[in-house]
C-alpha cells in the first residue's frame, strides 16, 4: 500500500456569498502526479492556495505526512515541504538564478553568504532530475521555460516533498510542456508527489496517474488517468458534453488586407522581415509558430499601436500609410490583443468603459466632449446579453470578472460593429474548455458572415479546426500559405521549425 | 494574520475612512496635548472656537482654506492619471510670481473686469509651464517625475527669491525682500466685508465642483483615467498617452498655480518667499485625505485649514505649540493611509 503524503479533508472556503471551496477532500501519494482538472473559477487556484498557506480555509483541515498543517502560514507550508510554482512566477528578474534560488533561505543576519553551498547543491538538484540551467545567468535574460525550471528548482531546493503546479503550461511552446512533463515523470519515479492545475485534457491525460476534477467548488469525480478517456473528462469537467464548433466550406471573398514586403523595427531589430500576406474576405487565416517570432509585433502592426518601417499595405485595395488605432476602428478593423488584462480591458474600469472606451470618440457615445453614458451602458449592456458575458454587468469593474467572459466583452465589442477585418491574437489562451468553444464559434460565425479574420495562435488545434490557410511565423517571417485541408499537424511542425526556406533556397 | 483583498467596497466603508483616520489622528494627536499637559477635549473644543468661533476666525478659517482648495485639487486631478506632481509648492509660487509681475508692469492701469481674469490666468499659466518641464522629460526620458517635480519646487522658490530681491523689488518695502503690488483694482473683491475671505474661495469651490463634472461626465476624464490606471490598455483603446498627461499636467499645474494667483489677488497684493506655508505640499495632504475626489478635497481642505488655524487660538488658551496642528495634520495623512489600507484589504486571521 502506498503511504498519502497528503490528504485535504472538507475544505471550504468562500469570497463574499461565493463557495469558491465547498467540502473538497482528495489524497496525494508518495511518488504520484494528480492533475486538478476544472474550468476557470471551478476553485483550483482557491484550493492551492489554501494548501500553501495563503488563503486560510474556513472549514477542512489539512494534513501532510500524517501531521496537521497549521492553516494560513506559507512558511509551514514550506517547512513542510510543500513547494508551489506559480502560473504567474515569483522571481526577481535582475537577480541570477542562483540568487533567485536563494532568496529567502539564508539568515538575515549571517556574515557569510551560503552561496557556494547552495551553488553545489543547485548543481546536484540540476543533475538530479535532468533541469540543466546556468546558475549565474540572470533570470530576466532567461527564456519563459527556463525560468519555470528555476521555479521548480527553487521548490526543490527549499526541500519540497510535494510539488504544486498552477497552470504550468500556460506559458510553455508544446516542445517545453513535453520537457516539462518528463521532468515531472522523473521526479514522481524519484519519490516526488505533485499536484498540477490544468484545464487542457491532453496533458491532464499524457502526464498524471490520476485526475481530480472540480467543478462550482466540489470535487465531482476522481479517475485514474489510465481508466479514462478525454471524452469522459470533459464531459465531467464542463458537465455537460462540449463540441468544438466545426468550420464549414465556403467561398471566400475579395482579399481586403495585403501586405507586402512590410518589415517592423524596433530599437535596431527587426520584429518582422518582409512580410507578405493577403486576407480574403470569409476566410479565416491562421498564423502559427511559437511564441517570440513576431507574432506581437504583427498583432500591434495591424491593430494600430506599431508603425512600419517598410514595405506597402493595402486595405480594401488601396494603399495606406501609418495608420492609428483610431483609423484601424474607423475602418471596421476588430482587434483582440493577446494580453486581454493588460492590452485588452483596464481592470479597475467598468464593464461599459471598457466596452466603448476605443469608440468613445464617435457620436453616439459623445456629443461636444460630454460622454452619453446612457448610450455606452446601452452598448455594454447588449454586449453582455448577446455574448453572455456572466459574472456582472454594464457597471461591475471589469477586474471581478473571469478571463473568459472578460473574453467575451472583448470579443462582443469587436464583433457588436461587424467589423470586415478582425484581427485575434491567441483569442482563445487560458480559456477553459466552454469558452474555448464559445469563443470559437463566435469566429466562425464572423467568418460566415463575410469578416476576414487574420487568428494569430499557437494552438495548431485551434489553427487546424478554425483556419482556410495557414502561413508560419518563425524569426519575423512568414512562410508562404498553405491550405488548412492539405496539412496535418506534423508538416505544421515543420512549418514552424522553418522548414519551408530551405524549399525556397 | 493575513490580508485579503476585497471584492467589493461598500459605500459606507469609502465614506467611513476618511472619518476614522481623522478621529484616529485626533486621538493620537491628543496623546502628545496630554504629553504637554493641557487637557486633550479642551483643546480641540479651544481649536473649534478658534476656527470657527467668531466671524474673523470662521473668514479666516475659510481664507486659509482657499489655496489649500486649489492646491489639493492639482494634486488629486494628477494623481488620478498617474501623474505623481509633488511640485504644487513650486507651481504656487510661480502662479503667484507671474500675478504679480504682469499685475504690477503690464496691467498696473487696467480695470478690474479686464486685469482679474488676465491675471488669474497668467498665474494659472505660469503653474502649467513647471509642471509641463518634468512631464516632458518624463514622457521623452522616462524621467521620473516625482523627483523632478519635487527638485524643481526649489528652483522655483529661489527664482521668486532672485526676482523679489531685483527686477520686481518694491522700492517702497523698506529694503525688506518683496515684489512689487498690484494695482487695487486688481485685487479680488472681499466676499464677507470687513474680513480677509475673498471670492477666491468662491472660485475654488465652483472649480471643484467643474473638475468633479470634467472627470466623471467628460471623454477627457474617461481617457485621463484610462490613461493613469494602465497606460498599455489606454494606448491600445487609442487613448493618446502623450497629449492625455499634457492635458492632466496643464490641469494640475494650472490649479497650483491659481492657487498662487488667487492668494496674491486676494490677501497679499504682492508676493514674499513665505507667501505659502506649504500650501503646494499641504496639497498632497490634502488631495490624500479626500482619496482623490474632488469634492473631497473641498471638506479635507476646510479640515486642514481648521486645525491650523484653530491651532494659534488653541496655543494662546493653553500655553501648547500651535505646531501641534502640523502634527495633526501629518498623522491624518498617515492614519488615511493605513485606512485606505483597510478598505481595501480585509484582515483574515
Amino acid at each position: 500500500m502506498t503511504e498519502n503524503v497528503l490528504e485535504i479533508d472538507g475544505v471550504s472556503k468562500s469570497f463574499g456569498g461565493n463557495k469558491a471551496n465547498d467540502g473538497i477532500s482528495m489524497t496525494l501519494a508518495r511518488g504520484e502526479i494528480v492533475a486538478l482538472l476544472g474550468e476557470n473559477g471551478a476553485g483550483k487556484t482557491t484550493l492551492m492556495s489554501i494548501l500553501f498557506g495563503h488563503y486560510t480555509p474556513d472549514e477542512g483541515r489539512i494534513r501532510v505526512a500524517g501531521a496537521d498543517l497549521p492553516p494560513g502560514r506559507p512558511r509551514a507550508a514550506i517547512h513542510a515541504g510543500i513547494g508551489m510554482v506559480h502560473q504567474h512566477f515569483s522571481l526577481a528578474p535582475n537577480l541570477t538564478v542562483l540568487e533567485n534560488v536563494m532568496t529567502g533561505t539564508e539568515k538575515l543576519w549571517s556574515l557569510r553568504s551560503e552561496s557556494g553551498r547552495a551553488r553545489a547543491k543547485l548543481k546536484a538538484l540540476a543533475e538530479r532530475f535532468g533541469l540543466v540551467v546556468d546558475p549565474d545567468a540572470r533570470l530576466g535574460d532567461l527564456s519563459v521555460g527556463e525560468q519555470q525550471r528555476v521555479e521548480i528548482l527553487k521548490a526543490l531546493y527549499n526541500d519540497a516533498r510535494i510539488l504544486i503546479l498552477d497552470e504550468p503550461t500556460a506559458v510553455l511552446t508544446n516542445l517545453e510542456a513535453e520537457t516539462l512533463f518528463s521532468t515531472l515523470k522523473e521526479m514522481a519515479r524519484q519519490g516526488l508527489s505533485l499536484i498540477f492545475i490544468s484545464h487542457k485534457l491532453d496533458e491532464v491525460m499524457a502526464a498524471a496517474d490520476r485526475v481530480v476534477v472540480l467543478r462550482g467548488g466540489k470535487v465531482v469525480a476522481e479517475r485514474r488517468a489510465a481508466e479514462t478517456s478525454k471524452a469522459e473528462l470533459a464531459e465531467l469537467m464542463v458537465g455537460h458534453r462540449v463540441a468544438r464548433p466545426v468550420r464549414e466550406a465556403h467561398e471566400r471573398g475579395a482579399p481586403v488586407l495585403e501586405a507586402a514586403s512590410v518589415s517592423v523595427r524596433i530599437d535596431g531589430v527587426d520584429r518582422l522581415k518582409e512580410v507578405s500576406f493577403r486576407l480574403h474576405a470569409g476566410e479565416v487565416l491562421g498564423i502559427i509558430g511559437v511564441s517570440g517570432n513576431g507574432q506581437a509585433a504583427l498583432a500591434s502592426l495591424l491593430s494600430g499601436t506599431l508603425v512600419r518601417s517598410a514595405g506597402d499595405i493595402l486595405l480594401y485595395g488601396e494603399a495606406i500609410g501609418d495608420f492609428s488605432v483610431a483609423d484601424t476602428v474607423a475602418s471596421g478593423i476588430g482587434r483582440i490583443p493577446e494580453d486581454r488584462t493588460r492590452e485588452g480591458a483596464i481592470g479597475e474600469m467598468a464593464v461599459w468603459e471598457n466596452a466603448v472606451l476605443e469608440r468613445i470618440d464617435e457620436p453616439r457615445f459623445s456629443r461636444r466632449g460630454l460622454v452619453d453614458r446612457r448610450a455606452a451602458i446601452a452598448f455594454a449592456e447588449t454586449i453582455v446579453r448577446d455574448f453572455d458575458v456572466r459574472g456582472g454587468g454594464a457597471r461591475t469593474r471589469t477586474r471581478l470578472l473571469s478571463g473568459g467572459n472578460m473574453q467575451k466583452l472583448i470579443l462582443g465589442r469587436n464583433l457588436a460593429e461587424r467589423p470586415r477585418i478582425l484581427i485575434a491574437a491567441q483569442p482563445a489562451r487560458g480559456l477553459d474548455e466552454g469558452a474555448v468553444a464559445a469563443v470559437h464559434a463566435r469566429i466562425l460565425e464572423a467568418r460566415k458572415a463575410g469578416t476576414a479574420v487574420l487568428l494569430i495562435s499557437e494552438d495548431l488545434d485551434e489553427v487546424i479546426g478554425l483556419a482556410d490557410r495557414i502561413q508560419a511565423i518563425v524569426g519575423g517571417r512568414l512562410s508562404p500559405p498553405v491550405s488548412a485541408d492539405d496539412v496535418d499537424a506534423r508538416a505544421l511542425g515543420l512549418m514552424m521549425a522553418g522548414a519551408w526556406k530551405k524549399e525556397a533556397a | 494574520m493575513r490580508f485579503e483583498r476585497r471584492e467589493h467596497r461598500p459605500l459606507a466603508l469609502i465614506v467611513l475612512t476618511p472619518l476614522l483616520a481623522v478621529a484616529a489622528a485626533l486621538a493620537l494627536s491628543g496623546l502628545l496635548i496630554a504629553a504637554a499637559g493641557a487637557p486633550v477635549l479642551e483643546a480641540y473644543w479651544r481649536i473649534l472656537v478658534g476656527a470657527f468661533g467668531s466671524r474673523l476666525s470662521a473668514t479666516e478659517t475659510l481664507t486659509r482654506a482657499t489655496p489649500l482648495m486649489l492646491t489639493g485639487l492639482a494634486a488629486a486631478v494628477a494623481f488620478r492619471a498617474r501623474v505623481w506632481n509633488i511640485g504644487g509648492e513650486g507651481q504656487f509660487y510661480f502662479g503667484a510670481i507671474a500675478t504679480a509681475a504682469v499685475g504690477s508692469q503690464l496691467l498696473a492701469g487696467a480695470p478690474g473686469y479686464l486685469s482679474i481674469p488676465l491675471l488669474l490666468l497668467s498665474g494659472a499659466v505660469a503653474g502649467m509651464v513647471l509642471l509641463i518641464v518634468p512631464l516632458w522629460l518624463r514622457l521623452r526620458f522616462s524621467v521620473d517625475e516625482v523627483v523632478t517635480s519635487l527638485l524643481l519646487n526649489f528652483v522655483a522658490v529661489l527664482v521668486v527669491s532672485m526676482l523679489i530681491d531685483g527686477p520686481l523689488k518694491d522700492p517702497l518695502a523698506f529694503g525688506w525682500p518683496q515684489s512689487q503690488s498690484v494695482a487695487d483694482a486688481a485685487m479680488l473683491p472681499k466676499l464677507v466685508a470687513r474680513s480677509r475671505l475673498h471670492w477666491g474661495f468662491a472660485i475654488a469651490l465652483v472649480l471643484a465642483f467643474v473638475v468633479h463634472f470634467v472627470q466623471s461626465r467628460t471623454v477627457f476624464g474617461l481617457k485621463s483615467r484610462a490613461a493613469g490606471l494602465s497606460p498599455e490598455g489606454a494606448v491600445f483603446a487609442g487613448v493618446p498617452l502623450a497629449r492625455t498627461l499634457f492635458l492632466v499636467a496643464c490641469l494640475s499645474g494650472g490649479l497650483a498655480g491659481l492657487a498662487g494667483a488667487v492668494e496674491v489677488l486676494g490677501v497679499k497684493g504682492y508676493v514674499t518667499t513665505d507667501l505659502s506655508p506649504g500650501f503646494g505640499y499641504s496639497g498632497i495632504v490634502v488631495a490624500m485625505l479626500a482619496g482623490l475626489h474632488p469634492l473631497g478635497v473641498v471638506l479635507a481642505a476646510l479640515f486642514t485649514a481648521t486645525m491650523f488655524v484653530g491651532a494659534d487660538g488653541m496655543s494662546r488658551a493653553l500655553k501648547i505649540p500651535s505646531y501641534i496642528a502640523d502634527v495633526t495634520v501629518a498623522l491624518s495623512l498617515i492614519t488615511m493611509l493605513v485606512a485606505v489600507f483597510f478598505a481595501q484589504y480585509r484582515i483574515r486571521r
